[in-house]
């Protein structure tokens, strides 16, 4: 039977719901509403005129072919970062759960990046891959590389996705790490007695009970790399060059903050709004489904 | 007498004291880091000491599109500083703020303090002045971009090193001549768009724009794409295939290449100058900007970098006459030359001028004044006096990703312009449609 837990008092669930939905309210709906309502308008840097256009701001978005790109950019970027993260985070997390020695200091280590702020992050592999003093690029170089981001919109793609996964990994690790160690050693001993190697043991048994977790992962990761790369990004290659790492996000930030677009701006933070909102919907509804708990 | 003198002196120094509580701060939000940040604070707490009404509280805030948009934000929030420093490029965007930033002009009108716009050196009063001639802001820090080359590498190349190319053809000479010598990295540029379209363009007396590079009206459209834009920009194209142009991004990352003697040769802002002076162990010198030798009346005169103040509005009478004051102390030649002389922007009225000369600064520094006698080449044309684009930082940015394209071997120069003229021109239709009121 179902245990429930039923209020006597009619209205204290809402008073102890307040300050959630209050901070909701505030922090999330309000901001998007308003994003909602300068997406329809067209304004002047200083907030003194302002016209209603109905849908000018967007039609502008969807007839210039650069912002189209940005999407097939942001595309390619949220798989690759989404993608290498959950794979390297995941033999990590696997390897680190098999140490027998020193455990805390590896998983310690693993999860360390995680403190680093995007920005900072971004700027420490800016600095390692810089074209000129970057000690990477000193060693490449001697390789026979020729390292200039600046103007290799490959290699730009490379360090945004290296630094973004870097950034993530720790994270990853964490509820990979969890997941492993929830999962009954007895059916791993019963399975191994049956004569499965390693490689089989995981393939049978591991990464179907992590399922879960990596489809959790797999939308955190996506999010991630929509919203929250822009400080790398803006660290390292700043969209550049020309627009090969120009991600929506970026996209937003630079329109209304730098360029003092706000119309231009809110109507992007609409769409990559929409974008989020289907794509959760989308792997909550269908994928979930075929996820085994 | 000096016994009078001393007890009047006293007497001020004494109402003064009285006074402090009464005194009127004023918030000036600048983008100076660094050792120019501690100019800046030099520069305020002279003013401060001079007279006791006023205090001038300098905050730094920031790159410069960041203490713009900083300012123009605590503008909507009611809270705005009253002077901030604007980047040349956001100048467009402060001035469509009528209401929101009082006009120099005006400021110094009303102050009746003594403000002559003839003083400043031509190609810095157009920037800052609408088209009746009025001076908007008041011109803080102006620089230009000169051309630098490393001595030591031209004598291995075999290259005269007092003949430094003065034209692209002479250029190319002897970029292929370094490069045969060896040198990694034949030439880099800070600021492309700045350099390669802006100044190119100013170079050449050609227009950027309709409507005088858009000082005469927001109705104005870019002419980047005319045969001489493509030509140069396919020529810097062509340079980067055959490994004379080393690209180093959109902002100064160039000249730290050039200073640390990786690159041969730079075009890059006059405010690189402190920091090879101080980094490069090489002799090198400071020229003008290459041109085409078969484009008519070519060159013609530089067009300015850096920034100017705004004031803006909302405040109170009391503090736009302290404002006035400043801006009047700030005028004055000493003061002038001992920025110009302190962080190498170009001297910006023509009295510091005179007087840094008078003081045998560019003797002793040779190449300290090569970028005012490029902006005073000649008289300004409507294509050399300025620019001024609506949301230019975004109009920027898109011609220097079609810039990229081309040096990156994506896109011919043609077809490149062409599509930084098309979406140029949609960011100045976006902004026309945003400040007709």
């Amino acid at each position: 039977m179902e245990k429930r837990v039923v209020f006597k008092s009619a209205w204290l669930p809402y008073v102890l719901l307040l300050p959630q939905i209050t901070i909701t309210v505030l922090f999330f709906f309000w901001p998007a509403a308003q994003a909602v309502y300068y997406s329809f308008q067209v304004q002047d840097a200083f907030g003194l005129t302002s016209k209603f256009v109905w849908f000018e701001n967007y039609i502008y978005l969807f007839k210039d072919s650069h912002y189209l790109s940005s999407f097939r950019v942001t595309a390619f970027f949220s798989v690759m970062v989404a993608t290498s993260g959950i794979v390297i985070s995941l033999v990590l997390a696997t390897m680190a759960d098999s140490v027998v020695r020193g455990a805390l200091a590896y998983k310690t280590f693993l999860i360390w990046p995680y403190a680093v702020a995007p920005a900072i992050a971004g700027v420490l592999w800016a600095f390692i891959f810089a074209p000129s003093i970057g000690i990477v690029t000193y060693f490449l170089k001697k390789l026979g590389v020729d390292w200039n981001w600046i103007i290799n919109s490959e290699q730009a793609m490379l360090l945004v996705v290296v630094a973004s996964v870097w950034k993530q990994i720790s994270y990853n690790f964490l509820f990979f790490l969890a997941g492993l160690q929830s999962i009954p050693k007895s059916l791993l001993e019963a399975a191994a007695i049956d004569g499965a190697g390693p490689f089989r043991r995981f393939w049978t048994i591991v990464f179907p009970l992590l399922s879960p977790t990596t489809f959790f992962l797999l939308v955190m990761n996506i999010i991630y790399s929509f919203f929250d790369t822009f400080g790398v990004i803006d660290a390292t290659t700043e969209g550049g060059p020309g627009d090969a790492t120009k991600i929506l996000v970026y996209k937003v930030y630079y329109d209304g903050v730098k360029a003092a677009d706000l119309g231009g701006s809110s109507a992007q933070s609409v769409i990559l709004m929409a974008i989020v909102v289907t794509l959760t919907v989308i792997q909550f509804r269908y994928i979930e489904r075929r996820v085994q708990y | 007498m000096n016994r009078k003198f001393l007890l009047v002196a006293a007497l001020a120094t004494a109402f003064s004291v009285s006074g402090a509580q009464a005194q009127t701060e004023i918030q000036w939000w600048h983008s100076m880091g660094g050792a120019l940040g501690d100019k800046v604070n030099e520069l305020a707490n002279k003013f401060n000491a001079s007279q006791t009404a006023y205090k001038v509280v300098p905050s730094y805030k920031g790159s410069y599109p960041e203490s713009m948009t900083a300012a123009i934000a605590a503008y909507r929030a009611g809270n705005a500083p009253h002077i901030v420093q604007v980047f040349e490029v956001g100048t467009a965007t402060m001035m469509a703020g009528k209401g929101a930033v009082v006009p120099v002009y005006k400021l110094m009108k009303d102050a009746d303090e003594p403000f002559d716009p003839k003083a400043y050196i031509g190609p810095v009063s157009g920037y800052y002045s609408d088209s009746q001639g009025n001076m908007l802001s008041f011109p803080f820090n102006s620089s230009t971009v000169v051309f630098y080359i490393n001595k030591d590498a031209y004598k291995k190349a075999g290259l005269d090193t007092e003949k430094a190319p003065k034209t692209w053809k002479e250029f190319l000479a002897a970029a292929e001549k370094l490069k045969a010598a060896g040198q990694q990295c034949v030439y880099t540029s800070g600021w492309p768009s700045w350099m390669h379209i802006e100044n190119f363009s100013a170079w050449h007396n050609v227009p950027i724009g309709t409507k005088e590079n858009g000082m005469a009206g927001i109705d104005t459209a870019f002419q980047v794409n005319s045969p001489l834009h493509v030509r140069h920009v396919a020529m810097l194209g062509d340079m980067a295939k055959k490994g004379l142009l080393t690209y180093a991004g959109r902002r100064n990352q160039a000249e730290a290449k050039f200073a640390s003697g990786e690159c041969a040769m730079l075009t890059s802002s006059t405010g690189a100058q402190a920091n090879i002076r101080r980094t490069a162990k090489f002799d090198w010198s400071v020229n003008m900007i290459p041109y085409h030798d078969d484009v008519k009346g070519a060159p013609q005169n530089s067009i300015i970098g850096g920034a100017s103040l705004w004031v803006m509005g909302g405040k109170t009478n009391n503090a736009y006459k302290g404002i006035a004051k400043f801006f009047a102390f700030l005028s004055k030649p000493e003061i002038q030359m001992e920025w110009h002389i302190g962080t190498g922007y170009v001297p910006i009225t023509k009295a510091a001028y005179d007087l840094t000369r008078k003081s045998g600064f560019y003797d002793k520094n040779p190449g300290a004044d090569i970028a005012i006698k490029q902006l005073m080449n000649k008289p300004p044309t409507a294509n050399s006096k300025g620019l001024r684009f609506g949301n230019f930082v975004q109009g920027r940015e898109v011609i220097e990703e079609e810039m990229e394209a081309v040096i990156m071997g994506k896109k011919d120069a043609k077809s490149a312009m062409d599509e930084a003229v098309k979406r140029g021109n949609d960011i100045l239709r976006k902004f026309e449609a945003a400040n007709k009121g």
